[in-house]
This record gives structure tokens, C-alpha cells and sequence, in this order.
């Protein structure tokens, strides 16, 4: 072990570093690949912990334990269960087109990795003397990359259900492909709102320009519709068709095992908090303390920033657990339905209303004083309209006739059939005792003997 | 699978598509067990359903006739694992009433009392075991909570958790523990309570109403035709309950509790509401029961029975009224230890016939909904 | 299945009263959209705070009661090779082997007996359906539940338990329970109650006898019902 020059600055620690290359790599170059390897650290350790935080809260909600064996609090239990994943025996089915099988999982668990280049985890900091932002890469179109990244993703969901070569994940596979690019849609247009407001794509300069507020109270509706276009994103109940269990076994992933089937749950894991980072940058003030500690003047700067943000991570996360452990799922049809009638309309619908007042606000046509009366305007169009909605469909409840019942058919549809409530058997001519019976059934039922009664 | 056939697709008239075929079963998630669906698929849209039974087939009527009437109740218990206690009834109804025998009063009350229990555990399997199918992972939960309270009190007075073989000819097996009445009726209580929250949970839940609500619609006449029976039928309107309608046991005299509940709908989701309600019917009338067994005098709970039991020659239709609908016996003896002939009308049967017809227009995520509520049980069709 | 929906529509007249419709029409009222999730949101929430209902089960082992009906134990001194519960078995999981003993004439007089060995008795828990039929049958309570229910084993073989293994088991039966008031006595009891009737009203007889015949002489000794009355309740006592 070498020894460490005794003032120890981090100035000469990282020049004793470098020396050890002997070479002159460049100061950028080295930091991209430390924070690119803490990225992927941190998100493979996310994925772990995700996992244990998954399992142990659903227990709670279910008066359960949960898994607290292996490691404290059972903490370390999905590393063992990933290492039995990993060596579970693989089974590549007969039919399966081999090279797409196995090129699917790669192309799912990739973009998930990719996807979170993008987003700032704190303000700059000295990283071995070096000052630099906790963000791998600061693109002006950042959070369009997300999203062209995480369509990628899809590639890899639909190529699986495909290649495996049988039912039910191709169901998956097909029902994913339709949901992910119809949420897309609600996912842009909910973001729409935040750029408007924001003047910029860049996820920092989003952060940044929520120095004042969160878009969350600026924008609730954009914020509401991306939480739901986030679930339905990642495939998580109640959204989660593609997998459904209940019908289509595991969907896409039917057909995995082993680390093929690891890498798929690990995408998964992944893209959870890929979105729920996004959210959290996007609309609930990224790395920015919230209220109560932002008045300590030294929340926003050095390494705190960070800490803020797993919280707030970790926040969205359990909220993915408490609609997992509460919620059923949704049908296809109407899980689709919802989203283009729905949150599609409605984003459109709002982002008019955003874009209308920004447009006036920039022009200076609006104040404050304006502003709240045409807000206030605004939203009592939406509840007039709610409220016409639900009236209408009440009226329709209540328009709905009571049911006639039709005379009573002995040989309706050719064969012997026996009357239907409200209806009645006609009393048999020819036997007048037995016509009496009929006329009181209840006595002669009770009177009848099982014996009788079988044999009838 | 189908054969993988070659096709060139869209020669003139548009795209070619195939209809698709897909095997629901016999190991898959929602069948509970072993029944297997072959579905036409066009799409997601089910063009045809036929329910293949006979996985399970134990061959439970031919061996019930190489076995004592001791022997039977076992075997009985076993077709409709979840309702064993009701199943074992039947049996010992038949027998008594072939014998001629007059079932001890304290007898008479707390099988009915021990039956609704059995029904409370049963509905309550269902009211978890649905919303599960349906992506709801926590309601099974909290049914499974009540379940385990419910079979403490059951195993305490049978010694079983599931089948239960308590049931005698001519009474029960034993008699009351001290102090059990008092407990069950605790425990009657707690669940009564606790059931708000598995309907908090899922009752009104948005998701669930829409994925249920004008689901699977089985009208009158469908129930009819095919012989439905149970919870299944009464929710679609035909109000036909043999507690009331034929009362055995002590039903006669519990008319007050025993209310039938009926819905109209006929779809999936009045088939749950009406299980919902029915669980909390039986844990009223059970509580009635454990009443009434405080207040009786002291009093033998079985007739003392010959070494060998023999059944005189005859015939008989015992039926009763099972959680999940009519099980009937038809019981022929030739005077013999063993019955000549025991044939079993298990209800399970009968109401998944119906999904060949139910089922063609539905999507797959429908079929799982259906197929929930139909409340199967594959031992019961399968015997 | 037609005689089935015949009685059911015979039935309707009469049903009026005593079929409840539900209380609350599922569709009819409505309650604000998405109050349905939020309801089961806090459900699960407010379960979420709550203890757990699951133990942690080799560390807490379950309480169960006397009846449960967990491993059959054997009495090995009890059983005289009857062989009832092997033939009453409704799968003939049980097996039984034996052989005669003859034991000398005691030496005062008298012939020589034969008795049965026990050689196996073993159960095979991997057929048993845990019905109870041969505990029931046992006319000497040579078998008897326990609720030991920890013998699972690695292979179905495994699960064959010969007596030494059944033997072990009885030290775990625990007691029978107490039964419900509602039960009728023992029959020790309830025999012992019936002499000790008889008695009684015997003594009662007897006393109204002496009452008649000694009434118009001995009118005044009311001392004389005392001791007469407490001697058959000792006789009864000493009987049960």
C-alpha cells in the first residue's frame, strides 16, 4: 500500500491518483466516468433496495412481515435472491427465435440504465477539487432523451413477447407495445406544460427555474396526468397488463428464467425510478429542499442536495407500492380508453389554458389580480362540466325502464324449458287436484318428499 | 398450441389474420387448480370457450360405494375442499333420514350452527381469492386473516382446519368444548367487524366496478337452463335458497336471520356483492345458533349408533344448500354396510357448464374475470 | 336441473317477505368518482401502521387446541392386535403384524392362555387422510391424536412410522377437553346420579311408609328425619 502525502488536499490526493496512469487524461473524462459508474452503482443498489422496500411495505399492508432474514430487516434479501436468479437454470423455448430472445432482455435493461444520464441528482460539488454538477450530462433537450430513451425500452418488451414463440407472452407483448406509446403521448404532453413555464428542456434548467416553486402548484394537472402516465409507463399495477398474471401468467416474460428473466425485472426496477426521478425533477423541485428546510440557507448546496432528492425518490416509490398493494388492475380496453378519451384530451385541453396564460402573462396583459378571477373562471367550467357529466348519467340510471317479464313459453326454443320468475306454470286442464297444488305451491313443496322430488 | 401454420398474408382482400388458440389451464393462475379452457381467440376477443373437466376426476362416487357410511363422510369432505363441512352433511342427512332417525336437538343446532361457519369460510376464500385474480394483491389478505380466526374455532371443536369429519350419523363426532361458544361467538364478532375493511378496499373500488360491473351478465333464463345454483343465481335474480325454500336442520326456525340475498344484475360484479352480503347473513345466523346452543337444556349431541351400520333398502335425494350452490346426494341402498349407489350433484359442476356460453364475446382479461366469480372449486366438478 | 328451477319459481309467491333486497342498490347511488380508491388507499394505509397478524413461526410456535388433529400416537401397552382400526382405515395405511404367546398354567391350577404379541404396528402418513376413524374405533384407546405436526420429510418413503416412532408420539396427547355445559354427563357420572336417584327415592318411600305407620303414635319427633336422610347421600358417594 503506497503512503499518502501527509497534508492530504484533495488537490494532492487526485494528483497522486493521477499519477498512478501516468498519463494526462483529462480532468472531465475521469469525472464523467466516476459519476457514470455511481450512476449505475447507485441505480443497481436502488434496484436492491427497491425491491426489499417493494416487499416489506406491501407486507405491512397486508399484516405481514415480509422478508427480514437474510441481512438486518432482511435488507440484503434480494441480493441472495438475485444470485439464485442468476443461477437458476435457463430455458430457451423450442420455438423461440434465439437471437431476438436473447438480444430482448439486453435491449430492455439498457435504455433503462441510459435514461438516467440526464437527470441532475444535486448542485455542483467538489469532486477532488474539481467542481462539477451531480448530473452525468447536461443535454439542452434532456428530458426529450428520456423519453426517446424509454421508447427504446419498448423494443425490448415487444421483441420478447415475439420471439419467445407462444401465446401469451405475444399477448403481453402486443398489449405493452399499444400501452406504452399511447401513455407517451399524455406522458409529452403533460411535459409541455413544464417547458412553457420553464422556457427550456434542460432537465437542470427545470430544476433551476423551480428555485421560487414547485411546478406541482403551478401545474397540478400536468403533475397529476405524468403520475399517471408514469405508472402506466412502467408497466406497474394498476397498469400492469403486460404482465398480468392473472391472465397472461408473466406476460412478455413468461417464457424467461434465469438472468434473462433477472435483467427484465431489473429494467423494471429501473425505470421506476427513472420516472420517478423524472417526476420529482420535473415537477416537485428536483434536487431543491421543500419548504421547511429550504429556510437553512445552506439546504441547496455540497452534498445535502442529494439527500434531498433520494427522499423525495424514495416518496414516489412508495407511492408505486401503496397503488401496487391497494389498487386491481385495469382492463386493456379501458385502461386504453382511458388514456386517449381521458388524459390525452385533458392534457390537451390544459396545456391550452397554460399556454393561454403564459401567452398573456408574457405580454403583460396579466396580472395577479387578473389571474385568479379567469383561474377561478376556468375551474368552474371543468366542475360545471363534472357535474353535468355525472348528472346526465344519473338521469340515465333513473331513465333506464323496469324490466317486463314476457309470457311464459313451455317450448321456448324447442325445448322444455320451466317458468321464469314472475312467470307461471298454466294450471294442467285435465287434472283439476293437481291444478289446486299449483294454485298453492308453497304447502305442496314443503310437502314433498326428497324422495319425490328426485324422482320428478 | 395450434400447429403453426405457413400463410401469405394479404394477397387482394387486405390483411389475413388467424384466429388464435389458447389453452387457459390446466396450470394457470386464475382456474384455481386444474380446469382447462380452450379458447378461439380473435385478438383479445374470445370467439369460443369450452371448459374441459375431468383433471381432477378422483373417481369419488365409485369409491364412496366400497366404503361404510363412516368412510363416506371422509371422502365426502374431500370433492369441495372448501366447503367440507356442508358436504359431510348431505351425506349423514341421507343416511339419517333412510334410517329413520331423529337428530338430537343440540345436534340439529350446531350443525347449522358449524355449516355456517364452513359457508363464512368458504365466501370469504372468494372474497380474497377475486379481487387477487383481478391484479388486487391484498384483499386475500385480510379475507385470509378472518379465515385463520374462523379455523381456529372450527379446529378447536373438530380437530381439522379444512376437512373437518365431524359429522356423524346420527349427530357430531363430539361434544362442545367448554367455554367454545363463548370463543366462536367472539370470533363471529371480530369478523363481522373487520369485513368493512376488505369492502373498503375493493367494494367500491373504481377499477374493480369497472372491470365487474356489466361483466359476464347471466340472465334468468341461462341460470335455469343450465341448473345454477348458489350464490351465482341468486345474484342474478332467481331467489331459490333451500335454507329457506326447503329448510333442513334448524332453518326452519331461524327464519328471522336468514335473509336469501338476491341481486339483479347477474353480472360479476352483483355475484361478488352478493357473496359479500351472504358472508355477513351466515355470520348473523351463526351467532343466532350459538344463542340458541347456550339456552338448549342438557342434552345428548349424537344417537348412539349399532356396531355395524346398515342402511335399510331404499332410495333417497338428500340435498343442501353449499356455499357455493346445491349439493345433492341420491343415496340408493340394497341393505348393505356400503351404499349401492351415492351419486354426488356437486354445484361446481353445474355453474361452470354455463361458461361455454358465457364466455364467447368477452376479452381474455374478462375471462378472468368471469371465471372468478363463478366461485369454483375443481374438486367440485371434477369429483 | 328442471326440478331444481320448477321449485324455484313455485317458490316465488311465498318469498316476498322473507328475501331482502340489498339495503343499498349497488348503482344507484354514487359516490363522488375516485372515493372508491381513495377508501382502499387508506386501507391499506391504516393496515400499514398496524402489527403484523403473521408470527414468525419456528420462533413462536402456534397454539392449538387438544382436538387438532396433528400425528396419530400409539399406546403400545394399550393395543391387543384387534386389528379394528387396520380394517376400519378407509385406506389401509395401517399395518399390523403379530404373533400367539402362550403363557404356562400358573402354577395353583387352572389352563394356559394365549395372547397376542404386537410385532409392527406401523402408519403410513403418507396415505393417512387424517380422519380419526381408527382413534375412533380403538375399543382401547390405544390410539389417540396429538397435535405434533412436525414430521415432514424429504422423501414420501420417509413418512412410514413404525411403533417406537408412534410410541414417542403419545407422550405429546394432552388431556380431553372439558365439555360444554350443554353435555350430557359422563356416563360414570350420570350412572352414579341414577342409583343415587333410585336410592333416594326408595329412602323416600320408605320414610313415608314409617310416617304412616308411626304417625298417630309418634307424632312429635321431627329429630328422627335427620340421620335418615343423610344416609343414602353417603351410599352415594361412596358409589360414584
Amino acid at each position: 500500500m503506497p503512503q499518502f502525502p501527509d497534508a492530504v488536499s484533495n488537490q494532492n490526493m487526485t494528483n497522486w491518483f493521477l499519477g498512478s496512469f501516468d498519463t494526462h487524461i483529462p480532468w472531465w473524462f475521469i469525472l464523467v466516468v466516476i459519476k457514470a459508474v455511481a450512476a449505475f452503482a447507485i441505480l443497481v443498489v436502488l434496484t436492491l433496495f427497491n425491491i426489499w422496500y417493494e416487499r416489506r411495505v406491501v407486507s405491512f399492508m397486508q399484516m405481514r412481515i415480509g422478508p427480514n432474514r437474510v441481512g438486518p430487516q432482511g435488507l440484503l434479501q434480494s441480493l441472495a435472491d438475485g444470485v439464485k436468479l442468476a443461477l437458476k437454470e435457463d430455458i430457451v423455448p423450442t420455438n423461440a427465435d434465439k437471437p431476438v430472445f436473447w438480444i430482448a432482455p439486453l435491449l430492455s435493461a439498457i435504455p433503462a440504465f441510459l435514461a438516467i444520464a440526464v437527470i441532475p441528482w444535486g448542485p455542483a460539488v467538489s469532486i477532488f477539487g474539481h467542481w462539477t454538477t451531480l448530473q452525468l450530462v447536461d443535454l439542452p433537450v434532456g428530458v426529450l432523451y428520456v423519453l426517446a430513451i424509454s421508447s427504446i425500452g419498448i423494443y425490448g418488451i415487444v421483441l420478447a413477447g415475439w420471439s419467445s414463440g407462444s401465446t401469451y407472452p405475444l399477448l403481453g407483448a402486443l398489449r405493452s407495445s399499444a400501452q406504452m406509446i399511447s401513455y407517451e403521448v399524455a406522458m409529452g404532453l403533460s411535459f409541455a406544460g413544464v417547458f412553457l413555464y420553464a422556457g427550456t428542456m434542460s432537465p437542470s434548467g427545470i430544476v433551476n427555474a423551480q428555485q421560487h416553486g414547485w411546478y406541482f402548484y403551478m401545474l397540478p394537472l400536468s403533475a397529476i396526468i405524468y403520475i399517471i402516465a408514469m405508472v402506466g409507463e412502467t408497466n406497474r399495477a394498476p397498469f400492469d397488463l403486460p404482465e398480468a398474471e392473472g391472465e397472461l401468467v408473466g406476460g412478455f416474460h413468461t417464457e424467461y428464467s434465469s438472468l434473462k428473466f433477472a435483467l427484465f425485472f431489473l429494467a423494471e426496477y429501473i425505470n421506476l425510478v427513472t420516472v420517478s426521478a423524472l417526476a420529482v425533477t420535473m415537477f416537485f423541485g428536483g434536487w431543491r429542499a421543500p419548504v421547511p428546510i429550504s429556510l437553512w440557507s445552506g439546504a441547496n448546496s455540497g452534498w445535502y442536495p442529494m439527500l434531498w432528492f433520494m427522499i423525495k425518490l424514495l416518496i414516489f416509490v412508495f407511492v408505486f407500492i401503496w397503488l401496487r398493494g391497494t389498487l386491481p388492475r385495469l382492463r386493456y380496453d379501458q385502461f386504453m380508453a382511458f388514456g386517449w378519451k381521458v388524459l390525452i384530451p385533458v392534457s390537451v385541453l390544459w396545456l391550452l389554458v397554460v399556454a393561454l396564460f403564459r401567452q398573456l402573462r408574457n405580454a403583460g396583459d396579466l396580472d395577479r389580480a387578473h389571474a385568479v378571477p379567469i383561474g377561478i373562471g376556468i375551474a368552474a367550467v371543468f366542475l360545471l362540466l363534472v357535474v353535468a357529466l355525472e348528472v346526465r348519467e344519473r338521469n340515465q340510471i333513473r331513465r333506464t325502464p323496469p324490466p317486463t317479464v314476457p309470457d311464459y313459453e313451455p317450448l321456448a326454443g324447442g325445448f322444455p324449458v320451466p317458468p321464469m320468475p314472475g312467470q307461471s306454470a298454466p294450471a294442467v286442464p285435465r287434472r283439476p287436484q293437481f291444478a289446486r297444488t299449483a294454485a298453492a305451491p308453497a304447502p305442496a313443496l314443503n310437502g314433498t318428499t326428497a324422495e319425490e322430488a328426485s324422482t320428478r | 398450441m395450434g400447429q403453426l401454420v405457413e400463410r401469405t398474408a394479404g394477397v387482394g382482400a387486405g390483411l389475413a389474420t388467424e384466429d388464435m388458440i389458447l389453452n387457459i389451464g390446466p396450470q394457470h393462475p386464475s382456474t384455481h387448480g386444474v380446469l382447462r379452457l380452450r379458447l378461439v381467440l380473435d385478438g383479445e376477443r374470445i370467439v369460443s370457450a369450452e371448459p374441459i373437466v375431468g383433471y381432477m376426476h378422483r373417481g369419488a362416487e365409485k369409491l364412496f360405494e366400497v366404503r361404510d357410511y363412516r368412510q363416506i363422510i371422509m371422502l365426502a369432505n374431500r370433492h369441495d375442499w372448501l366447503s367440507a363441512f356442508c358436504n359431510e352433511l348431505g351425506v349423514v342427512l341421507a343416511a339419517e333420514r333412510m334410517l329413520g332417525m331423529e337428530l338430537p336437538v343440540r345436534a340439529s343446532w350446531a350443525r347449522t350452527m358449524l355449516a355456517e361457519l364452513n359457508r363464512v369460510l368458504n365466501h370469504l376464500m372468494f372474497l380474497g381469492s377475486y379481487p387477487l385474480e383481478l391484479g388486487a394483491i391484498t384483499p386475500i389478505f385480510y379475507a385470509f386473516r378472518e379465515r385463520e380466526d374462523l379455523q381456529k374455532v372450527m379446529e378447536e371443536i373438530s380437530g381439522g382446519r379444512m376437512h373437518f369429519m365431524f359429522n356423524r350419523v346420527g349427530g357430531l363426532k363430539d361434544d362442545l368444548p367448554a367455554g367454545w361458544l363463548d370463543r366462536a361467538r367472539r370470533t363471529i364478532h371480530a369478523v363481522r367487524g373487520r369485513l368493512a375493511d376488505i369492502e373498503n378496499l375493493i367494494h367500491g373500488n373504481e377499477i374493480f366496478r369497472a372491470r365487474t360491473e356489466g361483466v359476464g351478465v347471466l340472465t334468468t333464463e341461462q341460470i335455469a337452463a343450465y341448473g345454477l345454483s348458489g350464490p351465482i343465481a341468486r345474484a342474478g335474480g332467481v331467489d331459490f335458497d333451500l335454507r329457506r325454500d326447503e329448510p333442513y336442520l334448524a332453518y326452519g326456525e331461524l327464519g328471522d336471520v336468514l335473509r336469501v340475498v338476491t341481486r339483479k344484475a347477474g353480472d360479476c360484479f352483483s355475484r361478488f356483492d352478493c357473496l359479500l352480503e351472504q358472508t355477513r347473513v351466515s355470520l348473523d345466523l351463526a351467532e343466532a345458533c350459538a344463542d340458541r346452543l347456550a339456552a338448549l337444556p342438557q342434552g345428548p349431541i349424537n344417537l348412539r349408533l349399532p356396531k355395524v351400520l346398515k342402511v335399510p333398502e331404499g332410495e333417497t335425494y338428500a340435498w343442501t344448500e353449499n356455499p357455493l350452490g346445491i349439493n345433492g346426494y341420491y343415496l340408493v341402498s340394497r341393505g348393505e354396510k356400503t351404499p349401492w349407489r351415492l351419486k354426488l350433484r356437486s354445484a361446481s359442476f353445474n355453474n361452470i357448464q354455463v361458461l361455454g356460453e358465457l364466455l364467447p364475446g368477452h376479452l381474455v382479461a374478462d375471462m378472468v374475470a368471469i371465471l372468478g366469480s363463478m366461485f369454483f372449486v375443481v374438486g367440485d366438478i371434477d369429483k | 336441473m328442471t326440478t331444481e328451477s320448477e321449485q324455484q319459481s313455485e317458490q316465488q309467491p311465498q318469498t316476498g317477505p322473507a328475501s331482502s333486497d340489498p339495503q343499498r342498490e349497488p348503482r344507484a347511488s354514487r359516490d363522488f368518482p375516485g372515493m372508491g380508491l381513495v377508501k382502499g388507499l387508506a386501507t391499506t394505509f391504516k393496515t400499514m401502521t398496524k402489527h403484523a397478524h403473521t408470527v414468525q413461526y419456528p420462533d413462536q410456535p402456534p397454539e392449538l387446541p387438544p382436538r387438532t388433529r396433528g400425528v396419530i400416537a400409539l399406546l403400545e401397552e394399550n393395543c391387543t392386535v384387534c386389528m379394528l382400526c387396520a380394517r376400519e382405515c378407509p385406506d389401509w395405511c395401517i399395518y399390523i403384524d403379530s404373533h400367539k404367546e402362550t403363557a404356562p398354567a400358573p402354577p395353583g391350577g387352572g389352563r394356559e392362555r394365549t395372547r397376542n404379541v404386537l410385532d409392527r404396528f406401523a402408519i403410513d402418513f403418507s396415505l393417512c387422510m387424517y380422519c380419526g376413524i381408527c382413534i375412533e374405533v380403538c375399543p382401547f384407546d390405544a390410539l389417540e391424536w396429538s397435535p405434533e405436526f412436525e414430521y415432514a420429510e424429504f422423501d414420501i418413503k420417509e413418512l412410514l412410522h413404525e411403533k417406537d416412532r408412534l410410541r414417542e408420539w403419545f407422550w405429546t396427547v394432552p388431556a380431553p377437553v372439558a365439555l360444554d355445559p350443554g353435555a350430557p354427563d359422563p356416563k360414570e357420572m350420570a350412572q352414579a346420579q341414577k342409583v343415587a336417584d333410585k336410592r333416594l327415592t326408595a329412602q323416600k318411600a320408605a320414610e313415608i311408609v314409617a310416617l304412616a305407620d308411626g304417625g298417630a303414635a309418634a307424632s312429635g319427633q321431627p329429630e328422627r328425619s335427620g340421620p335418615g336422610r343423610s344416609g343414602p347421600a353417603g351410599g352415594a358417594e361412596g358409589d360414584g
